[in-house]
């Protein structure tokens, strides 16, 4: 067995394999079907200071090799989750990570204050990188000042690890990478989905409710390879490399290209074990190279 | 909440009932889980390449004695076809039970009305049989296009009264479920509906109209299958909840319907 330990930023994780925010809702939806405490880290349902409804249904449609969603951050609140879910969630033997978002800075710090609060939870996912809302949410994160503004003023209001959420929906995810490092981010995780759109050609209407969402699943890998790559070579803190990981083998891909650890999104809808089944896999290709720890694979790419 | 599992499930049979309908019969190697009428797998659909996410589909049937659940298909598109192609001996992989089922009748003298239309009357079957166990004979008021459409009506037949309507004519009574003669004929206390939601809407006016307590089935676009995800909302007097897990059947009461 190979050592699959990996430290995001003071984060340590007992291997690099992640469940992404939206995909496996508080944890709790799949304890029947998969170990959790195998899992590296759990990062929860998007989470505001104030409740959402989320946009009106429809919101998803299958596409070739992924899915669209307009979900648009439905959830109860930051209040409702210190006071319902977290005693729920707190004793699951794993990282449970909040991803926090908002609609102007003081909110996501607010939000961010709350949780910082909650000893269980070591780090929050900043997600300046929903493609659904109309305010906040992407329209900080494609911008490096704008980005930049909501990582300091959470900086100030949040003391753990604070891993922020990049949108591959701009021109240089590098130089937002680059901006909030430079204003406080311990990690960044990418990629967001990619704003899509899909029509129903009987009716002539969008098929999701707000017409456009964010893709995701394999059809996005590829761009969320590059990205990665592109960001780790950019920036000196820990890359979270998502975007369409189904096997061991794609998650190897993103070790190589330069994350320390990975997410698992998407996927949990078609085999809600596989991330605990990519970590078997992670560990069965670092014994067929030898390798003693998955931290000689982070970035080991060769030219 | 009952227990969920990730079965690989054998493919006893594959009976093509109609042009676009299959019933499959799977069992397993070890007993099947506890399921209720109403609750839906989530299946695995393999050899493809269109086809991205589980297919989620009620639960039509469960024999104990044989150890077999059944899944009827209709095949609309690539994914369905694929799960239609299934063969004897081949292996299904499914998430299952998933959401909620029907409420069972309180008593044995309470007259329940199952009206299913087309595909919708998939899950009707395991309800009228769980019924029927408990020693309340079901109604069951099945709609469909044509006589082909109509599915399974032998086995509703073994389980209690069966009133047909076609909208063609070829069997029961011409038109719609809501235009059937059994409306006038007889009362009910209860009614479960799964279906076309032009045809639930129009049986939950019935029912609201007259204050018989009434349940509908929905089917609402989904991913996840657990309510993880968000994308299967159905807007309710609790705002958005899941059809995928506080569904898929709901009380007519709980849904904004603008009966």
């Amino acid at each position: 067995m190979a050592d699959l330990r990996v430290d995001i930023a003071g984060l340590r994780l007992s291997n690099p394999v992640m469940t992404a925010s939206g995909t496996f809702g508080y944890g709790l939806e799949f304890a029947d079907l998969v170990d959790l405490e195998k899992i590296g880290g759990i990062i929860v349902k998007g989470t505001t200071l104030r409740p959402r409804e989320g946009n009106p249904y429809p919101r998803m449609a299958e596409t070739a090799s992924g899915m669209l969603n307009c979900v648009g951050l439905q959830n109860k609140g930051v209040d409702y989750f210190c006071r319902e879910i977290y005693p729920a969630i707190k004793s699951i033997g794993t990282n449970m990570i909040v991803n926090v978002s908002g609609s102007c800075p003081e909110d996501y710090a607010e939000c961010a204050a709350r949780i910082n609060e909650l000893e269980r939870i070591p780090a929050i996912e900043l997600n300046i990188s929903c493609p659904n809302v109309k305010q906040g949410g992407m329209a900080f994160g494609v911008t490096a000042k704008g980005a930049a503004e909501v990582v300091r003023a959470v900086r100030d209001a949040y003391r753990k690890t604070l891993i922020v959420k990049l949108s591959p929906n701009v021109t240089d995810i590098a130089d937002i990478a680059r901006s909030v490092e430079d204003a406080g981010a311990d990690a960044v995780s990418l990629i967001n989905t990619l704003m899509g759109m899909a029509i129903d050609i009987e009716k002539r209407k969008p098929v999701l409710s707000i017409a456009t969402g964010g893709l995701s699943g394999p059809a996005v890998k590829p761009v969320a390879l590059r990205m990665v790559w592109q960001v780790a070579r950019a920036v000196g803190i820990p890359v979270v490399g998502l975007g369409g990981i189904m096997t061991a083998a794609d998650a190897v891909e993103f070790l190589l290209a330069g994350a320390t650890a990975v997410e698992v999104g998407t996927a949990n809808f078609i085999d809600p074990a596989i991330s605990v089944k990519i970590a078997d896999g992670i560990n069965d290709y670092l014994e067929r190279h030898g390798c003693r720890s998955v931290t000689e694979i982070i970035g080991a790419l060769e030219s | 909440m009952m227990k969920k599992y990730i079965l690989d499930l054998t493919v006893k049979s594959n009976t093509r009932l109609h042009e676009r309908y299959v019933l499959l019969k799977l069992t397993a190697e070890e007993e099947l889980p506890a399921m209720v009428p109403g609750q839906f797998a989530e299946l695995k659909v393999e050899n493809s390449p269109t086809t991205f996410l589980r297919r989620p589909i009620s639960i039509n049937y469960v024999d104990r004695e044989k150890n077999e659940v059944w899944f009827l298909i209709q095949t609309i598109g690539d994914g369905t076809r694929a799960l239609a192609g299934l063969k004897a001996g081949d292996t299904l992989n499914v998430v299952m039970p998933l959401g909620n089922g029907f409420t069972m009748p309180s008593g044995d003298t309470e007259k329940v009305l199952l009206v299913g239309g087309g595909v919708g009357t998939a899950p009707l079957l395991y309800m009228g049989k769980m019924m029927a166990e408990a020693g309340c004979r079901p109604h069951f008021l099945l709609g469909a296009r044509s006589v082909g459409d109509l599915l399974e009506t032998d086995m509703f037949r073994e389980l209690g009264e069966v009133y047909l309507t076609t909208e063609d004519g070829t069997a029961g009574e011409r038109g719609f479920v809501t235009q059937h003669s059994v409306w006038e004929r007889e009362r009910f206390d209860r009614i479960a509906t799964c279906g076309p939601k032009p045809m639930m809407m129009a049986v939950a006016r019935y029912a609201k109209s007259r204050g018989i307590s009434c349940e509908v089935s929905l089917e609402n676009t989904m991913a996840c299958g657990v309510g993880a995800c968000l994308c299967c909302v159905e807007n309710t007097t609790e705002g958005h909840v899941c059809v995928c897990k506080d569904g898929p059947v709901f009380n007519i009461n709980k849904l904004l319907w603008q009966i």
